[in-house]
């Protein structure tokens, strides 16, 4: 089980530097969602299944759609 | 130069006051009673199996109103940016409609997530989750229709009275405590009931239904503030 946690984590930091550095923004936003997908998955194996649930409904979800009309609306990729 | 080595004094400050703070806890303890206290009495004194529930509707309740007008705030301010009025909101831009496997789907999986995130937070005393995590599930269902139907509008007059009378419900439920003998703010008034029953724990399963309506027509309406900044205005730019 602390395998996997360690592979979430090293996945999680690597997901995180990608959505900084990835040139096309919608790339980077569902990077961004992954490591919001993890990180429930992380507080779901701690045993805090309500926190889980808030993270996966606003963070995977609510607030990656929001980035994405965004981005629809003005430029798809980073200058 | 100067600055860097004010810099580097100012990093080393915080990192030696850091390690000087952390020295102090034994390593593997407890150190905080509270947290041993809820565990030990919540289920008795609030009726709810779900602990998490018990904290932050009952002990923590004051905590949980504030959280509540904060996020009404948030949605206040998006409404101010973006509220398109009557008029120009029927001024619509030509959309590409989704294809046919995003509107069939999106119809029928609407009413599971509508139904999934009312049991939630009408369960929030029992199974984890709770009247946040069900509003946001509900107001993700109405994101799904916003994107598979580019013409959906909900009535906002009709959103803001749930709203309104939702944040009622819980300052009433909670001003209505002041009156009892143990006169507190959020005093559990009602019988606790039966352990694991749907209707137990006293205020618990009203609060957390008010707070379930609450957030989700205040997702609702921030979705449906920028859906139709996009929708409505999009010409103009």
């Amino acid at each position: 089980m602390i395998y996997i946690s360690w592979i979430l984590i090293v996945l999680m930091l690597v997901l995180s530097i990608l959505s900084i550095q990835l040139k096309n923004l919608i790339a980077a936003v569902v990077a961004m969602g992954a490591v919001s997908l993890i990180i429930s998955l992380l507080f779901l194996m701690l045993q805090a299944p309500d926190v889980a649930m808030a993270e996966a409904s606003i963070g995977a979800a609510l607030t990656m759609i929001i980035y994405i009309i965004g981005i629809r609306e003005t430029e798809r990729s980073e200058k | 130069m100067i600055r860097k080595i004010v810099y580097s004094i100012f990093l080393a400050t915080i990192v030696l006051s850091l390690v000087m703070f952390f020295a102090a806890f034994p390593f593997g303890q407890n150190k905080m009673s509270v947290g041993e206290y809820y565990l030990n009495h919540g289920v008795a004194q609030t009726g709810a199996s779900n602990i998490v529930t018990s904290v932050v509707v009952d002990y923590r309740g004051f905590d949980t109103l504030g959280e509540v007008s904060v996020l009404f705030g948030a949605a206040a301010g998006v409404a101010i940016l973006f509220f398109v009025l009557g008029e120009n909101r029927r001024k619509r831009r030509e959309q590409v409609a989704p294809n046919f496997i995003v509107r069939v789907g999106s119809r029928i999986i609407f009413p599971f997530i509508l139904l999934f995130g009312t049991y939630i937070f009408i369960h929030g005393h029992l199974t984890p989750g709770g009247g946040f995590q069900g509003g946001a599930i509900i107001a993700s269902g109405f994101l799904l229709l916003y994107l598979a139907y580019p013409g959906t509008t909900v009535n906002r007059s009709r959103l803001s009275m749930v709203e309104g009378l939702a944040g009622i419900t819980f300052i009433v439920l909670g001003l209505y405590g002041l009156l009892m003998p143990e006169s507190s703010f959020l005093y559990n008034f009602l019988p606790k009931g039966e352990l694991n029953a749907l209707l137990s724990s006293g205020i618990l399963p009203i609060i957390y239904i008010a707070i379930g309506f609450k957030v989700a027509a205040e997702f609702a309406g921030i979705i449906d503030d920028m859906m139709c900044e996009v929708i409505c205005r999009g010409g103009e730019k």
